[in-house]
């Protein structure tokens, strides 16, 4: 009840004192950070004070009317209802409008569509419900996810600041290099948006479409998926961190290194408690969005994994479905998202937790094998 | 001719036949008018119902009322009855009552057609909202259903709700036949086409319009059935389909759909503003020529909708040159109107109350059309509430205003009775701030950048959707004192005269109110 009336009260100051509160009822929108988000801006701005002097004038007149044309008044009526001049010129106005805005439009569009000569290349690949990117030319990549906790969105916890709006691994890019972005999508179609960058994009499955950014100012950027992907379409945020060239530099070293690290644990000797521990995390960031966090999933659509035939059953039929995904359904292909270690890790943990008690287990070793034979 | 006439006359079969079996039975386009706007309104009331649970849940961030999966179901629901379960039969049946009075016809040309056309309707709509309690739930991909999340990803009744909207398109279909057939074969004597009133003119070219990309609509779900349960991949880029096909094949349908969804509303709205202005149409031919431009125009914008999919640069300028073309004809009608309205002699009843609202309402959907129609400017609005609200400002004030300003001019010839004026106004006032409470602020917000679609949202929306969710909550509330209207207006009230409307001009006020069971059985005569 409180929240209900601080709401109330914030409403009312805010609709009283825009400039209190102006972080939350932003009215327009703003111009970014990049030369193509500026351009968008201006375009935006110029097409909508040309829709509001049409407005103003052509309301003007109905409003005059309205006001000096009543019946109530006396008003009688003329009988005109016919005038070829007015008729034409206000044809061939807007039409002149019109082409005036499509000038600098096509400019900006032809500017959008140049994505030659970029100096860094990143592959974003969107899943139900996440981002994956990969720098090709640096050979390494990883999955980005929602970080904000279930229980703020179940209205357990406070909203942190960025709720929905921020990601364990954000996208990190140079500042003042063109970066090139190839986006396509393993399911259905998602869409990459940073506002601020003035670069939306759809993802469509089997397809690889291209477009570019230039950032200027080091910061983190914030936007969303904007193409309904399914039930988490709210909540696979896109976070953009654009750092310094040396920090950038950095970054790419570490990533080789932890990359390099990751291939080094496929042939460490894993024991039981070490997997289960490990898979619990993997489970929570691959796999609980649908088939939750207790295996219960969401039927019929998401089978449940507690107690199920494929999670106590056949370890292979287990591994086969994991890796591989099964057709015509929404069960993914996890072999290329997930490393060799987090593939054996998630499948020990689905074969012990919530009481599926079958006591196997399985060595990334296996699973390398096993991809290596397909 | 005689012979049939005179069996006829020896059955006494003059007015309606009693019980249930008159309205299943029935051929007369009066009742088969009210059948469906009675059947327009309950879906009216049924997909607000369900926009007012997506207005609940985002009435605060976080989940609290629906889970996901049930917020998307309602989203799709919400659009998908709103559009063909309320808008359309609203107009068809505006269509059935109107047209043979307008035009001096006895009735719908094809008139057992017209029966089927209807009753397929509630058939449809009782498969669509059946969905909702099948294991998986209904759709939830979006009224747009874009592949391959309504295919591979789809729930299973996904199989019904195509088979829905192939009974709607049959339906629809035979209705814009009907419609054609009636107007061009059963004119009175000396009405030529461009002495026709302009409702009669843009329901003619609607129903071109309809017969057009109907057609496409159900291949499209056809093509969707192919892909769920015969192994094609029309859609499916693993097998070799294009996802991108459906959005190009859907938009061939939905532009052209938008369209049919406004321009009988363009009509109605052209003979309420001359009425309650007391003076002629500014323009009429105009009229008539710039809604057939909009149709034309119609067929070469559809990828507007698909900026952002990665069409090539040269397809991304012919569409957005074309869609900005779109504002010039449309301007005309509204420079018309006004000038239609300057120098009248203008008096403000429920009908002239909603047509002016819905002159300026849909000119602001019009100018953030134009705004969309920027391509590069659309990157940033494409699916984002800004979307949303543009949509809503041409269909709520657009289409649903000019339905109820139509109601409202019409209900004395239907019921013989004068509606309560009074609640008639209250009921305008509440819809049109409730209305803009809950859709201007989506401008807002979409600018501000929250994607549509989404249950949840980030806390710096928090504010314009609460407001948001208030208008909605007031608009869907006042829409009850309509039903409350229209029910005391059929009960009785001050008895209309066959003109009730001084300023009003057409063959349908040359009948008594109520229109008599059969009207025109000799047809007039048109100077």
């Amino acid at each position: 009840m409180r929240v209900h009336a601080q709401r109330a009260g914030a409403l009312l100051g805010g609709l009283m004192f825009p400039a209190w509160s102006m972080a939350d009822w932003t009215l327009n929108m703003t111009p970014g950070v990049t030369g193509t988000s500026n351009e968008i801006f201006d375009l935006h701005m110029t097409i909508l004070w040309i829709c509001v002097v049409i407005g103003v004038a052509v309301f003007g007149v109905m409003f005059w009317s309205i006001f000096a044309h009543r019946k109530s008044q006396g008003a009688k009526p003329a009988n005109f209802h016919e005038n070829t001049v007015v008729e034409i010129l206000w044809t061939i106005i807007p039409f002149v409008i019109l082409v005036v805005m499509a000038i600098p439009a096509t400019a900006t569009l032809v500017d959008m569509y140049d994505s030659t000569e970029s100096e860094v290349d990143i592959k974003v690949t969107g899943y139900q419900w996440k981002w994956q990117y990969e720098y090709i030319n640096e050979d390494f990549g990883y999955f980005s996810n929602l970080s904000t906790p279930g229980d703020q969105i179940a209205n357990r916890q406070t909203k942190g600041e960025n709720y929905l709006l921020e990601v364990d691994n954000p996208l990190v890019i140079p500042v003042g290099k063109k970066v090139r972005f190839l986006v396509t999508a393993n399911d259905v179609i998602h869409s990459w948006w940073v506002p601020d960058f003035g670069v939306k994009k759809d993802a469509i499955p089997g397809f690889i479409n291209e477009t570019w950014t230039r950032v200027d100012e080091p910061g983190t950027y914030r936007g969303q998926c904007t193409e309904l992907c399914g039930k988490n379409h709210g909540f696979m945020p896109v976070v953009v961190k654009a750092v310094p060239q040396e920090e950038y530099a950095a970054f790419v070293a570490e990533q080789k290194a932890a990359a390099e690290k990751e291939r080094e644990l496929t042939q460490k000797d894993w024991t039981m408690a070490e997997l289960m521990e490990r898979g619990e995390k993997a489970y929570q960031t691959a796999c609980a969005a649908c088939h939750q966090a207790d295996g219960s999933g969401a039927p019929p659509a998401f089978p449940a994994l507690k107690g199920s035939q494929i999670a106590t059953g056949d370890m292979a039929a287990h591994i086969d479905i994991v890796v591989n995904g099964k057709s015509g359904t929404a069960m993914q292909a996890f072999g290329n998202q997930l490393s060799e270690v987090d593939l054996a890790a998630v499948i020990t943990y689905e074969r012990n937790a919530w009481g599926n008690s079958t006591g196997e287990m399985v060595t990334p070793k296996q699973i390398f094998d096993y991809k290596n034979q397909q | 001719m005689s012979a049939v006439a005179d069996t006829h006359a020896q059955d006494h079969h003059h007015g309606p036949a009693k019980g249930f079996s008159r309205w299943l039975l029935t051929t007369n386009h009066k009742d088969i008018g009210t059948m469906y706007l009675i059947f327009s309104f309950t879906m009216f009331l049924l997909g607000g119902t369900m926009a007012m649970v997506i207005r609940a849940e985002l009435f605060q961030p976080g989940l609290q009322i629906v889970q996901p999966e049930f917020f998307n179901q309602m989203t799709t629901m919400h659009g998908l009855i709103m559009v063909f379960g309320a808008v359309m039969p609203a107009f068809v049946g505006l269509a059935n009552w109107m047209i043979p009075l307008m035009i001096g016809a006895p009735d719908m040309a094809l008139p057992r057609m017209n029966n089927w056309s209807f009753w397929l309707l509630p058939c449809a709509f009782l498969i669509l909202v059946s969905t909702l309690f099948m294991e998986g739930g209904a759709p939830n991909f979006g009224w747009t259903f874009y592949a391959p999340l309504s295919t591979t990803y789809g729930p299973p009744s996904t199989t019904f709700f195509i088979f829905a909207v192939h009974i709607m398109g049959i339906s629809s279909i035979m209705g814009a036949i009907n419609v054609i057939a009636t107007i061009l074969n059963l004119r009175a004597p000396g009405m030529t086409l461009m002495k026709m009133p302009l409702f009669v003119w843009t329901w003619l070219i609607t129903a071109f319009l309809l017969i057009a990309v109907m057609p496409v609509l159900a291949g499209v779900v056809t093509m969707m059935l192919m892909d769920i349960n015969f192994g094609t991949s029309f859609f499916d880029a693993s097998g070799g389909g294009d996802p991108v096909l459906f959005q190009h094949v859907f938009w061939f349908f939905g532009h052209p759909e938008v369209y049919i969804m406004i321009l009988p509303a363009f009509g109605a709205v052209s003979h309420i503003i001359p009425a309650f202005s007391r003076k002629p149409l500014f323009g009429y031919a105009s009229m008539v020529y710039a809604v057939g431009a909009i149709a034309l125009l119609s067929f070469v914008v559809w990828a507007h909708h698909m900026f952002t999919v990665g069409i090539p640069i040269t397809g991304q300028l012919f569409f957005m040159y074309a869609t900005m073309l779109i504002a010039v004809p449309t301007g005309v009608k509204v420079f018309n109107w006004v000038a239609t309205m300057f120098r009248g002699s203008l008096s403000f009843e429920a009908p002239m109350l909603f047509a002016v609202a819905f002159v300026i309402l849909f000119t602001i959907g019009g100018f953030s059309g134009l705004m969309l129609a920027i391509a590069p400017a659309d990157f940033q609005y494409h699916d984002t509430y800004f979307v949303v609200a543009h949509f809503h400002y041409v269909l709520v004030p657009g289409a649903i205003f000019g339905i109820f300003a139509s109601a409202y001019f019409w209900l004395p010839k239907w019921t013989g009775h004068m509606y309560d004026e009074t609640l008639a106004k209250t009921h305008f006032w509440l819809s049109f701030v409730g209305m803009n409470l809950a859709f201007f602020p989506m401008h807002f917000l979409g600018l501000a950048g929250m994607p549509r679609r989404i249950p949840d949202y980030a806390l710096q929306f928090a504010d314009f959707n609460m407001v948001s969710s208030i208008g909605a909550f007031m608009f869907g509330a006042t829409q009850l004192l309509f039903l409350l209207i229209v029910v005391k207006c059929i009960k009785g009230g001050k008895k209309a005269s066959a003109k009730p409307w001084d300023g009003a001009e057409g063959l349908e006020w040359t009948v008594p109110s109520p229109a008599p069971y059969h009207t025109f059985a000799t047809p007039p005569e048109v100077k």
